[in-house]
C-alpha cells in the first residue's frame, strides 16, 4: 500500500485534540474569509474592475472637459463614490446569493454549521470592502485634485466638510447592506439585482405621481432620505426618516433572509 | 464513529428518510448503497446538520454534527462535488476551507498532491474542471482538516477506473490507520470494491444491513437446471433456504449440498457456482425491487 496519508501530518496515527477541547472557529477569521469570498471569483473581480475603470473614466472626463468650478476635491470625491455607490450593493448580491445559487453553502454551512454567525460575516465583510473601496475613492479624488491643480491650473481647493464625509459612509454602508439583505431574502442573484434596483425605483416613480404616496415617500423612499446624508445637510428630521425609510429596505428584506438563511435546508 | 437512529425526514406526506438506524465503525469504510432517490443525500444532509430532522438523531464521534465547535477539524465532508463555485480556482477554494477551519497553509498543498491534482489544474477555475476532477477537489476539501471522519456522498461518480481504484486505495488507507468512512453509490460494483460494511437503503428505509462478507456469503450458492422447480423443491427438503428466478435458483448453502440435492431429484445441472458478486447484485436489485413495490413493512434483513 502506498502511504496514500502522510503519517507525520495526519492526526489519524498522531495524539488528537478532544473534541471538548477543540476551540471553535474565531469570528474573526469568518470576517476574513467571507472577505476574501466576496473578491475571489471572476465576478467579484470584474464587478471591482468595472467599479475602478467607471470612476477612473468619469475623474479623466472632468479632468479635461469639466468646468474650472467643478475642479475640487470634493466634486471629484463625489464622481469617483457614485460610481461604487451604485455597484457595491451587487458585490453585497452576490456574495449572500452564492451560497445558494452556486451551491457553495453545502460546504460553507458545514464548516460552520452555526448560520447566524456566517450572516453577520457576511455583513461586516460587505462593511468593511465598502470602507475600503470608499478609501480608494478619496485617494483617487485626491490625486485628481492634485493633477486639476498642476495641470488645469486651478485654485487649491480642498473643503470638505466632516458631515458630507460620514454622510458617504453612512450611506455605502446602508447600499450594501441593502444589498446583502436582498441577497439573503431572495437567494437567486438576478432577481435579487433587478429587485434592489427596480422596486426603490418603482417607488420612487410613484411617489411623483401620488401626492399621498409623495408624503410617505419623504419616510420611505430611501433614494430620497440619503440624498441630503450625500450632500453633508442631515437634519434631526432627516436622521429620523433615514431610519424609518431604511427600516422599510432593509430591515424588512434582512429579517426575511435572516429567516430563510437560518432555516432553509442546504441542498 | 457515525451513529444514526431512527432518523426520518419527512416532506408533507412524502418519507424520504424513514426512521433508518445504523452504525459506521472506525477502522471500515461503510458502504452506502441504494438506487437514485433512496434518501442516501438526504440523510447525509441531516447526518451533516445541513437538513433538520423530522425526527431521530444522529451523533458523529458522539456530538450532533451541528455542535462540533469546528466540525472539519473532526470530520470531512463532501456531499456534492459539483456544488463549487465556478468562478474560483481549485486551490483558491482550499485555500478558504484551510483559512477558515484554520490549519496550516501548507495543507493545500498536501491536500492537492493527495487526490492526485497537479499544480497546474490548481490554478484553473473550476468551471474548466471534469466531474472526475470536481470529486478529487471535493475529496481534497473534506481532507483539509485531517479529519478522523469521512462523510462522501457519490464520490466516485466521473471517476474513471483507475480513478476509483485510486480512491480504494485512499479510503483504505484511511480506514486502516482507523479512519471511519461512510460513502453513499448507487452504483452496487462501486461500493463492493470499496467497503467493508454495508447499509443498503431503498424507498427511504433500510433493506439490510452488516459487512460486506456476511451480505456476500448470505447470497449462496448459484445454479441452474434443467428443471429447477424440481431443484428448488429438493432444497427445502433439505431445508436450505431458495430464491430464484427464470434464470436460476439462489441457494444459502455451499455447492456440494446443491450437486447432492440435483443427484438425488436427477435433475441436470447446467451451471453450479458459489455466487460471489453477482449475488450481492442480484440482492441488491431484488431487494430494492421488492421495496419498490411493496409499499408495506421491508423485509428487512439484518445480517449484521
Amino acid at each position: 500500500m502506498t502511504a496514500v496519508l502522510d503519517p507525520t501530518t495526519s492526526h489519524l496515527t498522531h495524539e488528537r485534540t478532544a473534541i471538548e477541547q477543540t476551540p471553535g472557529i474565531p469570528f474573526a477569521r469568518l470576517v476574513r474569509v467571507e472577505l476574501r469570498k466576496m473578491v475571489d471569483t471572476r465576478a467579484g473581480r470584474w464587478m471591482l474592475i468595472v467599479m475602478s475603470a467607471v470612476s477612473l473614466l468619469v475623474v479623466l472626463v472632468n479632468l479635461i472637459w469639466g468646468d474650472r468650478e467643478s475642479l475640487n476635491f470634493s466634486s471629484f470625491v463625489a464622481l469617483t463614490t457614485f460610481p461604487l455607490i451604485v455597484l457595491l450593493p451587487i458585490v453585497g448580491i452576490m456574495a449572500a446569493t452564492a451560497e445558494w445559487s452556486q451551491r457553495t453553502g453545502l460546504v460553507t454551512f458545514t464548516l460552520e454549521p452555526r448560520r447566524v454567525r456566517v450572516l453577520l460575516a457576511k455583513n461586516l465583510a460587505g462593511i468593511i470592502l465598502g470602507l475600503v473601496v470608499i478609501a480608494a475613492a478619496f485617494a483617487a479624488a485626491a490625486l485628481a485634485t492634485l493633477i486639476a491643480i498642476t495641470v488645469r491650473d486651478v485654485p487649491a481647493d480642498w473643503s470638505m466638510t466632516w458631515q458630507s464625509v460620514i454622510g458617504i459612509l453612512v450611506g455605502m454602508t446602508i447600499y450594501v447592506i441593502q444589498g446583502l439583505a436582498f441577497g439573503f431574502a431572495l437567494l437567486i442573484t438576478p432577481l435579487a439585482i433587478v429587485a434592489s434596483i427596480l422596486l426603490p425605483t418603482i417607488w420612487s416613480i410613484a411617489s411623483s405621481i401620488s401626492a399621498r404616496l409623495d408624503t410617505a415617500g419623504a419616510w420611505l423612499d430611501l433614494n430620497r432620505t440619503v440624498e441630503p446624508l450625500f450632500s453633508g445637510t442631515m437634519s434631526g428630521e432627516n436622521w429620523a426618516q433615514l431610519g424609518t425609510s431604511s427600516l422599510a429596505w432593509i430591515g424588512i428584506p434582512m429579517a426575511i433572509g435572516a429567516w430563510r438563511v437560518l432555516t432553509r435546508e442546504v441542498k | 464513529m457515525i451513529a444514526v437512529e431512527n432518523l426520518t425526514k419527512r416532506y408533507g406526506t412524502f418519507t424520504a428518510v424513514d426512521a433508518i438506524t445504523f452504525e459506521a465503525r472506525p477502522g471500515s469504510v461503510t458502504g452506502f448503497l441504494g438506487p437514485n432517490g433512496a434518501g442516501k443525500s438526504t440523510a447525509m444532509r441531516m447526518m451533516t446538520g445541513l437538513t433538520p430532522p423530522t425526527s431521530g438523531r444522529s451523533t458523529i464521534l458522539g456530538h450532533p454534527y451541528a455542535s462540533l465547535p469546528n466540525p472539519a477539524r473532526h470530520v470531512g465532508v463532501m456531499l456534492d462535488a459539483t456544488a463549487q463555485h465556478p468562478g474560483r480556482t481549485g486551490r483558491e477554494v482550499l485555500h478558504l476551507i484551510g483559512m477558515q477551519i484554520g490549519v496550516p497553509k501548507a495543507r493545500v498543498e498536501g491536500a492537492l498532491q493527495l487526490v492526485g491534482l497537479t499544480d497546474e489544474e490548481s490554478k484553473r477555475r473550476v468551471r474548466n474542471y471534469s466531474l472526475g476532477m470536481r470529486q478529487r477537489l471535493g475529496l481534497a476539501g473534506a481532507l483539509m482538516g485531517d479529519p478522523q471522519v469521512l462523510v462522501l456522498d457519490e464520490p466516485a461518480n466521473g471517476l474513471d477506473p483507475q480513478g476509483i481504484h485510486w480512491m480504494r486505495q485512499l479510503l483504505r488507507a484511511y480506514a486502516d490507520q482507523g479512519g471511519t468512512v461512510l460513502l453513499s453509490s448507487h452504483l452496487l460494483h462501486e461500493v463492493q470494491i470499496i467497503a467493508d460494511d454495508l447499509v443498503m437503503i431503498g424507498r427511504g428505509r433500510i433493506v439490510a444491513q452488516g459487512s460486506k462478507a456476511d451480505l456476500l456469503g448470505a447470497a449462496g450458492t448459484r445454479a441452474n437446471s434443467v428443471d429447477n422447480a424440481v431443484l428448488a423443491a429438493a432444497l427445502r427438503a433439505r431445508g436450505v433456504e431458495v430464491a430464484g428466478d427464470r434464470t436460476g435458483v439462489i441457494a444459502k448453502t455451499d455447492a456440494e449440498n446443491v450437486g447432492r440435492a440435483a443427484l438425488e431429484a436427477g435433475v441436470v445441472l447446467t451451471e453450479l457456482r458459489t455466487s460471489g458478486a453477482e449475488g450481492l447484485e442480484e440482492m441488491f436489485l431484488a431487494l430494492t425491487a421488492a421495496d419498490a413495490r411493496d409499499s408495506g413493512p421491508a423485509a428487512a434483513k439484518d445480517a449484521a
